[in-house]
């Protein structure tokens, strides 16, 4: 049986916070805020509270909670690696089981209940189709990141007529001596953006890999875990570990950061027999990395003309230490011209629910993005994470740039497609099926 | 329960919003590093000296203790409301006022985060040297309350050494401005000095005129293996009698080479026994030729090994080395005695030798590393407290460290502070009439007792002795 972790369950790691304070340095949300209910250290002392039952939850500590990213900036550089992002998840769903009200629900009621913020509701930016809508399943991250009431808010991209399960069968076979690899697309990619979708089946597909595309995979649980609803998150796994035990698979890649996290850190999270599946879990670029794409890459011409780009590290591979292989892809691309940003490492600011509960520090977190981007002089800045791409547009349109937002798997795919020497790449990669 | 006329003054004061009484707003102001939890009866967040001083002065009309906090990184307990008060929390209040380029000084708020000083002035090539471990988190405030230090201090000194000017907000409220924004200045008493390590007790600090240096060119670093601790500490004094003035020279005890064996990137020899982190700074070429010195003077010491790094990321490799030590030594035990005694250059491999007999004695693993250049040794106690009997072996332990280290003409804290850690220890390092000296200024300088009581000196507060590690609601 698989469950999700308790407070108690996280007792132990709890107990490990020594009090240093140095998770100050590292907080999106406490840079913000400079109050210490921000910060890792103030929630951790509430949890360990919690657990000990002595502290009466009142509106301050639900706020405290809300305030946090989950983007687990604070776990990599705390001394104890204490998962402060984690341990906040179980404390919202325990809140969320204490009053049976889930915090994305207080969101949008904050939302409706602020004058200013139905103010910027009212220059709707973009109106979303609810038939589109209807078809989002009710679990999908979508529905519990954009709730309908709030999508105006912000600029998000339009829903895509179809869906990337439109566009693939579940099982697509390739060089048999090649591993298969399983797809997990995540609701970002495929409702938003499914063409990202189509870049990574195409680039494993040209490479010769077998795809396993389950079609009844769900949400990653990311936002869930963010909003607290406990029961949404234990559905969401079954779901998916059932949907990638039908047939057997060497990987299970992911194109988007935070379905990464939601879908490989399950041991971490939850309680029961996750391993299996998590461990196959690996990010598209570790995985292209790993197989040397960028060497060959490398060994390209470099085009006469080429893009200044630039890079953000969603916080939900840089704590996981993958930062080197999305740059090193980029790099090796003959078209481009990279540009290192000042704090490319810095969260985006969207972290889930927080962006809905606390769109105005949000904002404010985006537009230091903007600021940073704005000094590379770079036309074009690319991420590896859906999320991080809405906010990034959003924060792009509101400091006035121009910059175009798009996923690293774009210009993969663009230069495996387009580069004009194509024998000269059969010959760089041996593996590539011209024929397709 | 906090009179409600009071709560309503300090909304007025401070609005709504920035005044927090919930359970959980006082629970998470009540900690700091040292891990012990108290409850303050309110949290008050500050934006300017003005509000402050009004606080303060209600603070002395409902006699009620007022603890300024900064980051709350303090090592002894500096901002703990032992006695319960309104907690005044300064980290808004953080912004730089000016950087003076051509008098090479800044002006900040005491919120301001002291690495984020130093890459704001060093962004006009200017440089503030003192540089505590704790540096990207704790405020300029707190490093002028407790008199901060880091690895720099040998060659440029601690953070008494850069402070021109203070603003500050007295006991009674009042708004005083001490020494100015120029190296000279002796127009009255040296007021500036008093505030600077006062930890809070005689006021709170508004507003820092800092002094700046033009910044080094260059550093090289240097990482030095040694068979024992007394070549190490040989080491050390050749090069300072040799007229050399590094800007850091750390050092690690055998004790924690063998914490950290294995689990660092750069290798640490069988045979080591003492390890020196040297770090030089300055125009380049003068830093080849110090370079070549120290190595031409510490080869006919006996020296197992040296590596100087060619490249910043090379300095970094050797800097993890001293980085792994604290996150190896919790593997040794789960609860730390963290002291920061100091003792003379000279007398550093004496104290080491003694800690270790103190060790060996109580049977208590004791971690020591520390800046040898300016005889501040980190002392860890390593413990498990749930074995019977431990806390009172331990506090043996910490007393006879403490008395050791008066004996050798040292003092029981090098940069961390009295607060309430070491309150109990004060009276092994100052004679009584010195104390009573202090304790009288105290007493005509806050005459109701309401600014931070309850640290420095036991007497202010005699349940001190006692220190609390529950949690408890303060009956006030
Ligand atoms: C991991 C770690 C490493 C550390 N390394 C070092 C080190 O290398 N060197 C070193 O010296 N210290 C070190 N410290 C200790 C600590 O960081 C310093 O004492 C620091 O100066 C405290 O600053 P703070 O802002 O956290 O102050 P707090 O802990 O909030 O307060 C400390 C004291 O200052 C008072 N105070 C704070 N602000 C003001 C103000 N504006 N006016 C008046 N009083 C005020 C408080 O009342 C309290 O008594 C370290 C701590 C940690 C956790
Ligand atoms: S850095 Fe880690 S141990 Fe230190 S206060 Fe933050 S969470 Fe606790
Ligand atoms: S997960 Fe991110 S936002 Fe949450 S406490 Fe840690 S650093 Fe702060």
């Amino acid at each position: 049986m698989i469950r999700n972790k308790t407070l108690q369950d996280y007792e132990q790691s709890i107990n490990q916070c020594v009090r240093c304070g140095a998770c100050q340095a590292h907080c999106p949300a406490y840079l913000q805020q400079r109050n210490e209910g921000a910060v890792a250290r103030g929630k951790l002392a509430i949890a360990r509270a919690m657990l000990q039952g002595e502290v009466q939850t009142g509106a301050h500590l639900t706020e405290d909670m809300s305030m946090c990213l989950l983007c687990g900036s604070c776990v990599i550089k705390c001394p104890n690696k204490v998962p402060t992002d984690k341990i906040v998840g179980a404390v919202r769903r325990e809140l969320s089981r204490q009053s049976g009200v889930s915090l994305t629900s207080r969101a949008i009621g904050a939302i409706t209940g602020s004058t200013s913020l139905m103010k910027k509701l009212a220059q709707a930016v973009r109106r979303v189709s609810p038939a589109v809508f209807r078809k989002i399943p009710a679990s999908s991250g979508l529905r519990l990141r954009f709730p309908i009431q709030g999508m105006e808010l912000r600029t998000i991209p339009l829903f895509a007529p179809k869906n990337l399960f439109a566009y693939y069968p579940e099982y697509q076979p390739g060089d048999p001596d090649k591993p298969v690899i399983g797809i997990f697309a995540g609701c970002g990619i495929t409702y938003l953006y499914p063409e990202i979708g189509k870049y990574m089946i195409e680039i494993l597909r040209l490479l010769g890999y077998s795809i396993f595309f389950p079609h009844d995979q769900g949400c990653c649980g990311i936002p869930a875990r963010s909003a607290g609803n406990g029961p949404v998150i234990e559905k969401l796994v079954r779901q998916n570990v059932a949907a990638f035990s039908r047939r057997r698979v060497d990987y299970i890649l992911t194109g988007c950061a935070s379905c990464h996290a939601g879908i490989g850190e399950l041991p971490e999270t939850m309680v029961g027999p996750v391993e299996e599946f998590s461990s196959k879990v690996m990010d598209i670029h570790v995985f292209l990395y790993q197989q040397g794409l960028h060497h060959s890459l490398s060994a390209l011409p470099r085009s006469t003309s080429r893009i200044d780009l630039t890079y953000h590290d969603p916080c939900h591979l840089r704590t996981h230490g993958i930062t080197r292989e999305p740059r090193e892809l980029l790099q090796s691309l003959p078209a481009v011209r990279y540009r290192e940003m000042e704090n490319a490492g810095s969260c985006c600011g969207l972290g889930g629910t927080f962006s809905i509960a606390h769109y105005e520090q949000s904002q404010k977190i985006g537009a230091l993005k903007a600021e940073n981007l704005k000094k590379t002089g770079a036309q074009y800045i690319a991420t590896a994470c859906p999320g991080c791409m809405i906010q990034l547009q959003d924060a792009i349109n509101q400091a006035g740039l121009h910059t175009q937002v798009m996923h690293t798997l774009e210009l993969l795919h663009s230069t495996l497609t387009h580069t004009a020497d194509i024998s000269r790449l059969k010959e760089l990669l041996p593996s590539v099926n011209t024929n397709q | 329960m906090l009179n409600k006329d009071l709560l309503l003054s300090l909304e007025r004061i401070v609005g709504p919003e920035n005044v927090l009484t919930e359970q959980s707003d006082r629970l998470i102001h009540g900690y700091d590093a040292t891990q012990k939890q108290y409850m303050p009866d309110v949290v008050v967040y500050v934006e300017n000296s003005l509000q402050v001083s009004e606080i303060v002065k209600l603070a002395n009309q409902y006699n009620i203790p007022i603890l300024p906090r900064g980051a709350g990184s303090g090592f002894t307990g500096g901002s703990l409301p032992v006695q319960g008060g309104i907690v005044v929390v300064l980290t808004r209040m953080n912004a730089i006022l000016d950087i003076d380029e051509d008098n090479l000084t800044a002006t900040v708020e005491p919120g301001v985060v002291t690495a984020h000083l130093q890459r704001e002035v060093e962004k006009s090539g200017l440089f503030y040297p003192p540089d505590p471990a704790s540096k990207e988190f704790s405020t300029i405030g707190g490093n002028v309350a407790e008199c901060a230090g880091g690895p720099r201090c040998v060659k440029y000194g601690v953070t008494k050494d850069y402070i021109l000017g203070l603003e500050v907000v007295t006991p009674t409220g009042d708004i005083l401005h001490t020494g100015g924004v120029t190296m000279k200045n002796v127009a009255g008493y040296d007021l500036t000095k008093l505030f600077v390590g006062s930890e809070g007790t005689l006021g709170i600090v508004t507003r820092i005129t800092v002094k700046l240096l033009p910044k080094p060119a260059a550093k090289k670093t240097m990482l030095v293996q040694f068979s024992s601790i007394d070549s190490a500490a040989r080491a050390v004094s050749t090069i300072i009698r040799n007229k050399i003035i590094p800007t850091t020279l750390e050092f690690l005890d055998a004790t924690t080479i063998e914490c950290i064996r294995g689990k660092t990137g750069l290798p640490v020899l069988e045979k080591c026994r003492a390890l020196l982190i040297i770090e030089v700074d300055g125009d380049q070429e003068i830093l080849e030729k110090q370079t070549d010195k120290i190595l031409g003077l510490l080869t006919p010491l006996g020296i197992l090994e040296s590596r100087v790094a060619a490249d910043h990321t090379e300095a970094e490799a050797i800097w993890d080395v001293r980085r792994s030590v604290s996150p190896s030594m919790r593997k040794i035990n789960p609860d730390k005695f963290n002291e920061d005694i100091v003792v003379p250059r000279s007398k550093v491999p004496d104290m080491i030798r003694a800690l270790e007999k103190i060790s060996s004695t109580y049977d208590v693993p004791i971690v020591n590393f520390g800046h040898a250049g300016d005889g501040n040794i980190h002392v860890n106690v390593m413990v498990d407290l749930q074995q019977p009997g431990m806390q009172a072996t331990v506090d043996k332990v910490l007393l006879e460290i403490f008395q050791t280290t008066v004996d050798m003409g040292g003092s029981i804290s090098g940069e961390h502070g009295i607060g309430t850690a070491k309150a109990p220890f004060l009276r092994l390092e100052i004679d009584p009439a010195t104390l009573h000296y202090m304790q009288m200024l105290k007493k005509a300088l806050d005459p109701n007792n309401i600014m931070n009581p309850g640290k420095i000196f036991l007497e202010t507060s005699p349940e001190q002795l006692a220190f609390p590690t529950q949690l408890q609601d303060d009956p006030q």
